[in-house]
């Protein structure tokens, strides 16, 4: 195998794109599986040990570099794409077809990934950075000190501003995904006759229900929202 | 269907050669039929400018039956006009109404240089063949049709890859200049049938190789290319393609 001029060709570049996007994809489905504790009863102490957990483990903090990695990738080739191929015609249409031969966000991934991106870094400095380097403080639960990261999203979404920010992020993320999750099975060639409609499916599912969970949590914590589910944790 | 006679506005793109700058031109034409074809439409403004001392339109066209692949004028923003499945020499001018005003351009893309107004140069499509889009073996007088068994459907999906005639509106039309249902259709109906078999890994790389040389760009997976095309080719073709293009690369080609 030749994997530079694999990786150098369009349909390598496309592929880089499609695995990438499938890693950060796998990733929101754990992220959203872990901060879903914020719904529940009990949700500061689940949460706090949840994040704890993903905060400490050696193989999720290992994991955790792939991501940054992964994002990295799926950012940096994503922009190099989109210049290359704004640069293939010179000469503009003065007409264009519009929405009439393809969808809005199926041309906007580079500003929808934009938007998700200056999300990704407000989302960052606020969660992340005070996690691993500082600025928390701290909760005791059976005599073990945890970080209160619980404690720092209420505050944090008592601002509605806050709050429909990561809402909008959400939408972003929503098209983003509902155009990138059967474009990767295209780009993967799992596409056929036979699959398509089940990957279209699964593609639209995933970029309405993940989206809306995560928009969901900001609210429910800014109005102080709790499902009663009793013994229901989501904590492994 | 009521036969009607219309006065139009076309805005023309002119451009003397691919060296110079080219610009619109507006002309109004009178009596247009409803059963013309949208090129007999130029042919008749075409004799007026001839008539008057002017230089004519000039445009690509053959057959005039929807199978030649030269006609290759975006018409308001779409390539081949705004009926579904159709080349410019089969849209007909029932596809408007009295008082329209037309926009008509050509095919833009870097690898699509304009000749003249409305002509391009497509010959990077025959340099993307030539680099591997047939079967190098001398196939000797017909055989019969059945001799050698074919799965229905490889035979049917091949066949509907075959009926691209290459006229380049997926590249007009993709919002990134992508050649990628033209390739993928020329790959596919040749990987899919057994003649195509011996040379199948070495096809697909060479072909995208050339195809990237040529500057087309990459595919984003917006399917105008499907919507536009004259000869309704898949989008599945190009999943095909991919997956051609990653099996020679994994396998050591």
């Amino acid at each position: 195998m030749n994997s530079s001029k694999l990786f150098n060709s369009s349909i390598g570049k496309k592929i880089v794109m499609a695995l990438t996007g499938i890693f950060l994809v796998v990733f929101l489905v754990v992220h959203c599986y872990v901060n879903a504790n914020v719904f529940f009863s009990d949700a500061e102490e689940n949460f706090n040990r949840a994040a704890h957990f993903m905060g400490t483990n050696l193989l999720i903090r290992v994991t955790e570099i792939g991501l940054f990695a992964g994002f990295i990738l799926h950012i940096v080739q994503g922009y190099k794409l989109e210049l290359q191929n704004r640069s293939t015609r010179k000469s503009k249409y003065a007409v264009t077809a519009g929405n009439k031969t393809s969808k809005w966000y199926s041309r906007s991934m580079a500003l929808l990934g934009t938007l998700i991106l200056l999300f990704l870094i407000i989302h960052l400095a606020h969660f992340w950075v005070p996690s691993r380097f500082g600025g928390l403080t701290e909760i005791e639960y059976d005599g073990k000190s945890y970080h209160n990261l619980y404690l720092e999203m209420k505050n944090i979404f008592a601002e509605p501003w806050v709050v429909i920010v990561y809402v909008l992020g959400c939408f972003s993320l929503g098209w983003h995904l509902l155009h990138g999750v059967q474009s990767a099975a295209q780009t993967m060639g799992w596409t056929s006759s036979n699959y398509l409609p089940l990957i279209k499916n699964i593609g639209f599912a995933f970029s309405f229900i993940i989206p809306l969970i995560f928009a969901l949590m900001p609210i429910f914590m800014h109005f102080d929202w709790v499902l009663n589910t009793g013994a229901l944790t989501l904590l492994f | 269907m009521q036969h009607y006679s219309m006065n139009l506005t076309l805005k023309v793109w002119r451009q003397k050669n691919k060296n110079t700058a080219g610009s619109f031109e507006t002309y109004p034409v009178q009596g247009i039929s409803s059963e013309m074809s949208f090129l007999e439409m130029i042919d008749v403004l075409n004799e007026r400018l001839i008539k008057e001392g002017g230089d004519p339109i000039a445009f690509d066209h053959d057959c005039r039956e929807g199978i030649c692949g030269m006609c290759s004028m975006v018409i308001d923003g779409r390539p081949h006009g705004p009926w579904k499945g159709t080349t410019t020499c089969q849209l007909h001018m029932r596809a408007f109404k009295d008082g329209d005003v037309i926009t008509i351009e050509p095919f833009r893309a870097n690898s699509f240089p304009v000749v003249k107004d409305l002509m391009v140069d497509r010959s990077a499509f025959d340099r993307v063949i030539q680099a591997g889009g047939y079967v190098s073996v001398n196939t000797g007088n017909a055989v019969d049709g059945n001799a050698i068994p074919i799965q229905k459907d490889k035979a049917d999906h091949s066949f509907a890859a075959a009926a691209c005639i290459g006229c380049g509106a997926c590249v007009a039309a993709c919002k990134n200049a992508s050649a990628m249902l033209f390739v993928s259709a020329k790959i596919s109906h040749l990987a899919l049938l057994p003649q195509g078999g011996p040379e199948r890994k070495q096809r697909v790389v060479s072909m995208i190789t050339q195809m990237d040389k040529e500057g087309f760009g990459s595919c984003t997976n917006t399917y105008a290319c499907e919507a536009e095309c004259p000869k309704e080719i898949s989008v599945l073709n190009i999943a095909r393609l991919n997956r051609e293009y990653l099996g020679a690369n994994l396998s050591g080609n």
